[in-house]
Order: structure tokens, then C-alpha cells, then sequence
């Protein structure tokens, strides 16, 4: 176990040394997909979350409950929907989007949605009400007040984009269900590493677990040092 | 130039005001005074158009506010709160954030809050960033923030309240000198009656989301009413029966506890000593001071710079100090100190 172990950690520094075109060209590739599907994701999420998180609405609470209990769905519950959605038999086959790079983007962005909206909310939420009440007072718009609440809070924004991404390049679901995993389509370091591990491969498997590892680790240490340069 | 009629607002089960009227004058520098939870915290969010009334009507102007023109009520006022709020960035973007909302240009924002930090004393902190500056130094960005937009009402929360004795010297200057130029209209919430007495032109009392009355600050010092005599003397306000012996009252006030006076009223008396105006000392203090009490002090609250300390004498006294002096004397509860005033610091009321 160990020696498979120590073989994987092995097979994935040569692999890292090579600049294995295999290895690059998957990482690239799930990059550029969890990374469009957080950046989807958060173009409708963070105005949502700071709608539930500051709007004073009837259902405000009731609309948080439901996005806080989308936050447990099974990313395989929810590829089986979106399959159902995008096969060709189904209301959106016509698009023509499964087993391509965009239903995983698709799939990927609606996954992390109620991460980022209830994150989002919770932390505007946090923010002191007063703050928006000196943007007003200062002649802000009822707009402007709710950026300068984002602004305030651009921490906890920024974790919960964090949040979604991390959660978004580490599912494998999806990815699978709607992907396909189709070498040099929609292959996905998650997916690669099911099917290397499947096939016996598990020195190949580990290597890219280690890979998919230090991409979230790397990704989440930026963040962490952008956070405490936005620290006042 | 803003009045509110028979305003009512509720926050769920509490009534924060209650069928309130009053009206404010162009030019003028009204006090709402009272104690925290009266309501004018409330009253000043209404007058700033960040709040709208949940009965009654607040008129601008002329102009019934409603949520379609409160937010041109908000170009016109301004509110500065009681706990100070700093935006994220530098003490010069904090007071520059109003300007660059109306669209103004970068040279007149440079100017405008370079005269509006000079005048708060701000200056050298401008490129500093607005969280890292002391209580004293935000509230007086504040101040600074509101001023650079030169809006016709101005409405202070406790502008007063935990400030060092610098910025309170710096804040007072610049209330004194805006009323000085009348240009601007300004309401203050106060709970510190010396404020109410040295600011204002006129005073309303309120209380649990009342009017009470209105005075105006001469008649405070004059003949003050109960109510107002209540609420805003209450610490070291004994009643006694005063003796005058060689031109000196001798009050006694129970508890063995004799007050001497520079008055001449004989009988019941109802008296005030100001915090501030009694002296404290380890040992007994020779002086000209006709009052010397020996007490043992029964708490200490701190706030901010100032500390106030209660000492029971017989009575119970309310001292005001220094934080420095505190520790520099090293005081606490439970130890022997002398109280020292002046007989001409004893006021009847």
C-alpha cells in the first residue's frame, strides 16, 4: 500500500519534471472549465446572494432555507438531471450539449450556485447595517449602497467564489455524467483519475490526485494572500 | 425647513416615536435631548430620509417624504451616526466618497476635502487607511465626510460622545463655527446637557419617543423645569436642608454628609455638582476649597479617555477623571480617597 503510495507520489513528480503533454493538457482543461463555471456562477450568484443577504422581501427567508438545502445536493443527482436535460431526447437536446466542455461548465456553474449565493449572503449579512446607511446618507443610490456593502465585505466574497471553485474542479459527477470523459474533449482530472484508479492504473490515479491537490492548495493560498492584502 | 407630523415608527413591538411634532427652522441649531432609547436616533434616521415614518408624515420642504423622493432628501441631508462606520480605503477616499457620487471632478475633490480634513484636523492622516485611525480621529473623519458635502441640514448622533478631549475640543470648534456662519441648518442628539447648553439654540426634550418640552438654553441654566432638572442633573443631585452660616450654606444632605454652598437659600434645597469640577486625592488636600469628603470608592466605569468613579461618602458622589490619572493614581474599588470642590461649584436647582 505504502510502496503504491510512494510509486503515485513518484510517477507524479516526473510526471510535473516531464511537462507530460497528457498531464498539461488535462490541467489546463479543468482550469479553464471549473474556472469559467465559478466566473458564471458568480455573475448571477453574488447579485442573488446579496438580494437574500441584504433585500428586505416577503419569502427572503424561505429562499435562503432552499438555497441552503441545494448546498447537500449530490453532484451525481445532479448530473443525472442535467443528462436527462441535455440528452437528446430531452426539452434542451436540440442544443446539442452533452459529452461537450460547456454542459460541464453548465453543470458545474448550477452545482456551485447555492454555495456562492448563501456564502454571499451570509457574509453582506454580517456586515454592519450601518454601512449602508452612511452610503445613503452620503447620497449614494440604493445600488451604489449595495457595492460599497460588497466592497466591505470583498473577504468573504472572495471566499465564497473560492468556495464554489474548489467545489466546482473537485466534483466528479458532472463531469462524468455530462462530460463523458472524452480524451482530448472533456477529460477532467477528477475523471481521469476514476478511470487510471479503475484501470489498475492506481500509481497514474494517485499522480493526479496529488496534482488535483496541490491546484486547489495553490488556488486557495492566492486567495488567502489577496484576502490579507484587502485587509484594511 | 423639515417638520414632522404626529410621526409614529414602530420596529416590530417597540414604538421608537411616538406621535411626535416638532418642527426644525432653516438656520437653526436644535438639541434633541434625552436619554439613550428616547428615540432620537430614530428621529434623526426619519429627518436623514433613511427611515420613513410608520404613521404621520415627515415634510420637506413643503414636501411630503415617501419612498419616491427620499432619496433626494438624502442629497440634501446628512447624518452623522453615533458609532463611527469607516469605508474600506484611505481617510481621503472616505471623504471623498459623497463628492465622487455627484460626479464631481478630481481637482474640486481634491480641494474640497483637503479644506474639509484641515478644518477637522485631518490633514496629515489623509493617505492613511480610515480603520487604522483612533475612536477620536474617525469620528472627527466623520465629521469631515459629512461637512465636504456642504448639505443644508446636518443631523449629529452623540457627535460628542467617547471622544478623547482633543477631538472633542476639534468637534465642538467645528459645530460652533457652522453655527457661527448659519448657513447650516443642524440637529444634534445629545444626552450631555453642557452640550445642549453651549451648541444650541433651542432644546427639546425627549423621552420614550416623546416631546416632552422645548426650551431654550438660557432658561435651562435659569429656571429649569422638574423634568428637565431630572433628566439632565442626574448625577450628584441631593436634596437637603440648607443652613446659612456666615454667608456659607451648609446643606445637609443625609448620611452625616454636609455640603457647603455659595448660595443663600435657607430650607429644602435641591443641589448639583458636577462631575467634572470635583477633585480627587489620596490625602487630605489643603486648599481654599470649602468641601473635603472622605469616601471609599464604590465602582469605576471606564469610557474611552474618561473614567467615572463612584464614591460613597455618606452619599454617593459621581467623579469624573482621566484615564491617566486613574492609573497614574492607581486607583480601585474599595480604597479610601478625598473629594474636593468648591462651594461655588454647588448649584442649586
Amino acid at each position: 500500500m505504502v510502496s503504491v503510495i510512494l510509486d503515485g507520489l513518484a510517477r507524479a513528480i516526473s510526471l510535473i519534471l516531464a511537462g507530460d503533454p497528457v498531464l498539461v493538457e488535462i490541467t489546463l482543461r479543468s482550469l479553464a472549465i471549473s474556472g469559467f463555471a465559478t466566473i458564471a456562477a458568480s455573475l448571477w450568484s453574488i447579485p442573488l446572494g446579496a438580494l437574500i443577504g441584504l433585500g428586505k422581501f416577503r419569502g427572503r427567508v424561505l429562499l435562503r432555507g432552499a438555497f441552503n438545502v441545494l448546498l447537500g445536493v449530490p453532484t451525481v443527482t445532479l448530473g443525472l438531471v442535467l443528462y436527462l436535460l441535455v440528452s437528446r431526447s430531452g426539452p434542451l437536446g436540440f442544443l446539442r450539449l452533452l459529452y461537450t466542455p460547456t454542459a460541464i461548465i453548465l453543470g458545474q456553474a448550477v452545482l456551485i450556485t447555492p454555495i456562492i449565493v448563501s456564502f454571499v449572503a451570509n457574509t453582506l449579512e454580517a456586515v454592519d447595517p450601518d454601512v449602508r446607511n452612511l452610503a445613503l446618507t452620503l447620497g449614494s443610490t440604493e445600488t451604489e449602497a449595495v457595492l460599497m456593502v460588497v466592497n466591505e465585505s470583498l473577504e468573504g466574497v472572495l471566499l465564497s467564489v473560492t468556495a464554489g471553485f474548489n467545489r466546482a474542479i473537485a466534483e466528479l459527477g458532472i463531469a462524468l455524467m455530462v462530460g463523458g470523459n472524452i480524451r482530448g474533449v472533456t477529460r477532467m482530472l477528477t475523471t481521469y483519475i476514476a478511470l487510471e484508479t479503475n484501470r489498475g492504473e492506481v500509481a497514474i490515479g494517485i499522480a493526479f490526485a496529488v496534482i488535483l491537490l496541490a491546484i486547489v492548495a495553490a488556488v486557495n493560498l492566492s486567495v488567502n494572500f489577496l484576502q490579507r492584502r484587502l485587509r484594511r | 425647513m423639515i417638520e414632522f407630523r404626529g410621526v409614529s415608527k414602530d420596529y416590530g413591538s417597540v414604538k421608537a416615536l411616538d406621535d411626535v411634532t416638532l418642527r426644525v427652522n432653516r438656520g437653526e441649531v436644535l438639541t434633541i435631548l434625552g436619554p439613550n432609547g428616547s428615540g432620537k436616533t430614530t428621529l434623526l434616521k426619519l429627518a436623514a430620509g433613511l427611515e420613513l415614518p410608520t404613521e404621520g408624515e415627515v415634510v420637506y420642504d413643503g414636501v411630503i417624504v415617501e419612498p419616491s423622493n427620499a432619496a433626494s432628501v438624502r442629497r440634501k441631508a446628512t447624518l452623522v451616526f453615533q458609532k463611527t462606520v469607516t469605508f474600506r480605503g484611505s481617510v481621503f477616499d472616505n471623504v471623498a466618497y459623497g463628492l465622487r457620487l455627484r460626479g464631481i471632478g478630481a481637482d474640486e475633490v481634491e480641494r474640497r476635502v483637503t479644506e474639509a480634513l484641515d478644518l477637522v484636523r485631518l490633514s496629515h492622516l489623509k493617505e492613511r487607511r480610515a480603520g487604522t485611525l483612533s475612536g477620536g480621529e474617525q469620528q472627527r473623519l466623520s465629521l469631515a465626510r459629512a461637512l465636504v458635502l456642504g448639505c443644508e441640514l446636518l443631523l449629529l448622533d452623540e457627535p460628542t460622545a467617547n471622544l478623547d478631549p482633543d477631538s472633542l475640543i476639534i468637534v465642538k470648534d467645528v459645530i460652533g463655527r457652522l453655527k457661527g456662519e448659519g448657513e447650516t441648518t443642524i440637529v444634534i442628539a445629545t444626552h450631555n446637557l453642557e452640550q445642549a447648553e453651549s451648541l444650541s439654540s433651542r432644546i427639546v426634550l425627549f423621552r420614550e419617543g416623546r416631546v416632552i418640552e422645548e426650551v431654550h438654553p438660557e432658561e435651562l441654566l435659569v429656571a429649569p423645569s422638574p423634568e428637565m432638572a431630572r433628566f439632565t442633573r442626574s448625577e450628584n443631585v441631593f436634596s437637603g436642608v440648607s443652613k446659612v452660616v456666615e454667608g456659607v450654606a451648609h446643606i445637609s444632605v443625609g448620611g452625616d454628609v454636609e455640603i457647603m454652598a455659595a448660595f443663600s437659600h435657607e430650607g429644602q434645597v435641591l443641589i448639583h455638582v458636577r462631575p467634572e469640577d470635583i477633585i480627587i486625592s489620596r490625602g487630605r488636600m489643603e486648599s481654599s476649597a470649602r468641601n473635603n469628603l472622605l469616601g471609599r470608592i464604590s465602582g469605576i466605569t471606564e469610557q474611552n479617555s474618561i473614567v467615572k468613579l463612584r464614591v460613597d461618602v455618606g452619599r454617593v458622589f459621581t467623579v469624573q477623571i482621566t484615564r491617566k490619572s486613574l492609573v497614574e493614581m492607581g486607583l480601585n474599588v474599595g480604597q479610601e480617597i478625598y473629594l474636593t470642590f468648591k462651594a461655588s461649584s454647588v448649584q442649586a436647582i
